[in-house]
């Protein structure tokens, strides 16, 4: 059966605001369990929310970056629901009047086609506790961890736009790097500070009706959530092709069999009765705050792409590559405004710097050159002071060390060999060392000079200036 | 006596939540002085509760003494309607005849919405009370049943040993008024229709300083005396609603008594914020009424 996906994406993103979004309590992750908590947070009879200005300004701060439509009035609704994790049995939330409505993203494909896809809100709330289930074999009992009770997550729920794993994968790496530009969220969804839950429903190609959606929850990495696309994607058509209904449901990620299990409904088939949270008063909206929340907005990643292409000259690739972490974008920026040479500092940005990060698992802060060193090397490197391999090595070595670059060059006599009279001692030495490949040469086989550079440049410990090198074997052998 | 201030006025911070649009803390006090002193002390802005009114506190003792010559009295039709005992009506009708002798002008002023508070009070106070009340479930609060197999059967069964009749019916009310596809009809028209309610004030003191009425359509009753008829209990409601619908002050005495020594209470009513105007009216009518005596022997 022809079949096709159809996904949206409910994405929560713990906000990094210092406190609590109703209380004073900090966010720190990794506390001790309820060392972070007081009467608010831990919902005693009697106290009182107070609202986070800095998660209002954070939760405008997103909506105006995905384009959405900022209401003058906003308002809090509370979500009624029994679970354990939540000490009041309900989450203020916003379900009748969100900070945001409308707006898109655009993502760009690996073909480089370019969708859109909307945004159908942005609201604002509280994150709940956590379940921690007991690790004595046999126990009942489950207990309590209210730190995470009251930090600020902006929910931003997508239409089901998403028609492949592809699309779905772009748009988690885009958002987390709109997130991550307008500093709202470390994105981290290892710990929890991105999670992403996917509704997905199959149907008949060229049908127009949308299915009955799965909900799926416990997603916790870009991986785990394509996996969990393609494995619900194929169940959903085989149960279409044995001609079975799909329930709407909630269901769970099963990391360990692979496989996305149903939540027992009787526990979380829930109306969850909102209604506008009486304890808390309408947040209005002025033109002004709009207007100094969007003045605070750096250009996002999308523009950045554009402009690093335009006026640095750059291939659509490496503009996309360098553009997709803020830090990386304003390091190459510096850097190139210091040397002015975009292309080379791009592909050692691209390769050697972004490898190191990699490898080590550091952020582009983390990163110990700084951009002016980094430009220093490229400054070396375009006066033809070093080659473009020895650059990787005196990068290595800039990172171990923290050592300028002219200076690792100089202690470690690194400097290319550029002059003529100690270059020709190398090329006599070897050519007469390879007399047969000196020979072939001679006698019009352009393919073994190949071999003559390689061992001229070993012999060299690779510092002999490869043009010199190649004019200096044609003196000799065709001259 | 008791006075319920303006909604804002007292922090709601530390106060157990019932109805969170409707509570309101406030003094229950001897004499019309004492309630004056003690929301001297208790009134003003709180940082801890969002809906606590930055509203500058005035003296409220200086209008105690300040007398009832040239007070527009409002008098509301539609409290001395059917239902009203007639020995409450001869009461309260009494008293306001006496502020009228001090000076006081009589206004008669109607507030037509009347008849819905009760409806809109109890659609609001028990949905806000069914979310307030989710926190007593046994995890963290409240009591916790014995031997319940599951966490939703601990919910069920503390939820169903640890509140008492009233309350369940009152959370079950609330529910219900939330709930899919009942949200329209129940409470978000009770919301349209308490911003009517206070409309009705709005325009009445446009043309009055206060309003006076009956506090209850009948004489105190015996403890436990309806318990077996919800309804008929709620409608005794009927006159103290709409001022908390309306988020005004409200401030009741006694003023006399039944044939069978009941006491009978009359209510006044003021604008937002003007629980001073209120205690100096009440204070000068206490004067006049005499002071609330010991309590009659129920």
């Amino acid at each position: 059966m022809d079949t096709e996906l159809i996904l949206g994406f409910e994405i929560h993103t713990e906000l990094k605001t210092a406190s609590k979004i109703f209380c004073g309590c900090p966010t720190v992750f990794g506390a001790p369990p309820n060392t972070q908590v007081c009467p608010v947070c831990l919902g005693l009879p009697g106290v009182l929310p107070v609202l986070n200005e800095r998660a209002v300004e954070f939760a405008l701060r997103t909506a105006l970056a995905l384009g959405c439509d900022i209401p003058g009035r906003a308002t809090f609704d509370r979500k009624n629901y029994h679970y354990p994790d939540l000490p009041k049995n309900y989450q203020i939330s916003q379900n009748y009047h969100p900070f945001g409505t409308g707006g898109a993203v655009e993502i760009t494909l690996r073909d480089g086609t370019a969708k859109r896809i909307r945004i159908n809100n942005i609201h604002l709330e509280e994150d709940a506790g956590k379940l921690l289930h007991s690790e004595v074999p046999g126990a009942d009992w489950s207990v309590v961890d209210l730190n995470r009770a009251g930090v600020p997550l902006i929910e931003i729920v997508t239409e089901p736009d998403f028609r492949t794993p592809e699309e779905a994968q772009v748009f988690m790496q885009t958002m987390r790097s709109i997130l991550r530009y307008i500093d709202v969220s470390d994105c981290k969804m290892q710990e929890g500070s991105l999670r992403f839950e996917a509704n997905i429903s199959v149907r008949r190609r060229g049908d127009t009706a949308l299915g009955p959606k799965v909900e799926i929850k416990n997603l916790n990495s870009t991986k785990t959530v394509l996996r969990c696309i393609e494995h619900e994607f194929e169940r959903q058509t085989e149960m279409l092709e044995r001609g079975e209904r799909v329930a709407q449901e909630t269901r769970l990620w099963d990391e360990v069999r692979g496989c996305t299990v149903a939540m027992r409904s009787k526990e979380f088939a829930n109306d969850y009765r909102y209604f506008p949270d009486p304890d808390l008063v309408p947040v209005l909206i002025t033109a002004e705050m709009r207007e100094r929340v969007a003045a605070s907005l750096p250009e996002l990643p999308a523009p950045r792409r554009r402009r690093f292409a335009e006026e640095f000259g750059l291939p659509e690739y490496d503009a996309a590559i360098l553009t997709v972490d803020r830090a990386v974008a304003d390091y190459f920026e510096e850097a190139v405004r210091i040397c002015g040479k975009a292309k080379p500092v791009s592909n050692i940005i691209m390769t050697d710097v972004l490898a190191h990060l990699n490898d080590h698992g550091l952020d582009m802060e983390d990163f110990p050159v700084p951009a002016r060193s980094l430009a220093a090397l490229i400054g070396l490197m375009e006066e033809g002071v070093i080659s473009t391999k020895i650059a990787k090595t005196v990068l290595r070595r800039m990172i171990e060390t923290g050592k300028e670059p002219r200076q690792i060059v100089e202690e470690e006599g690194l400097i290319q060999i550029s002059d003529t009279p100690a270059l020709e001692a190398i090329v006599d030495q070897v050519i007469a060392a390879n007399a047969a490949a000196a020979e072939e040469y001679r006698a019009g086989k352009d393919k073994a000079k190949g071999r003559l550079v390689g061992e001229i440049m070993k012999a060299s410990r690779g510092k002999a200036n490869p043009a010199l090198v190649n004019e200096l074997i044609d003196r000799r052998l065709r001259g | 006596m008791g006075l319920k201030p303006t909604y804002g006025r007292v922090s709601r911070y530390g106060l157990v939540a019932y109805a969170s649009s409707l509570d309101q803390i406030g003094p229950l006090t001897r004499t019309v002085g004492d309630a004056a002193l003690l929301l001297q002390a208790i009134a003003g802005h709180d940082p801890l509760d969002s809906t606590c009114a930055e509203v500058a506190v005035p003296d409220y003792t200086a209008g105690l003494r300040e007398g009832l010559r040239g007070v527009r009295i409002g008098v509301p039709k539609e409290y001395f309607v059917a239902g009203l005992d007639p020995e409450v009506e001869r009461a309260v009708r009494g008293a306001v005849e006496k502020a009228a002798e001090l000076g006081a002008e009589l206004v008669e002023v109607s507030l037509p919405h009347t008849p819905y508070a009760v409806g809109v009070y109890y659609l609001t106070a028990t949905a806000e009370a069914s979310s307030n009340l989710g926190r007593y479930d046994g995890v963290h609060y409240g009591h916790r049943a014995e031997g319940a197999a599951s966490i939703v059967d601990l919910f069920s069964q503390s939820r169903r040993e640890g509140f008492g009749e009233e309350v369940k019916r009152r959370i079950m009310l609330g529910t219900y008024a939330l709930s899919a596809g009942y949200y329209d009809a129940y409470y978000l028209r009770a919301l349209r229709v308490r911003r009517l309610i206070k409309q009705d004030f709005d325009r009445a003191f446009e043309r009055v300083d206060v309003i006076a009425a009956p506090t209850a359509p009948t004489a105190a009753f015996a403890l436990g005396a309806m318990a077996d008829d919800p309804l008929e209990m709620y409608l005794t409601d009927i006159y103290t609603i709409s001022c908390n619908l309306a988020g005004l002050p409200g401030i009741s005495l006694p003023c006399g008594l039944t044939g069978d020594g009941r006491p009978v209470g009359l209510q006044l009513f003021s604008p937002a914020f003007s629980e001073e105007r209120l205690l100096g009216v009440a204070g000068a009518l206490e004067g006049v009424l005499g002071p609330a005596g010991a309590p009659p022997n129920l």
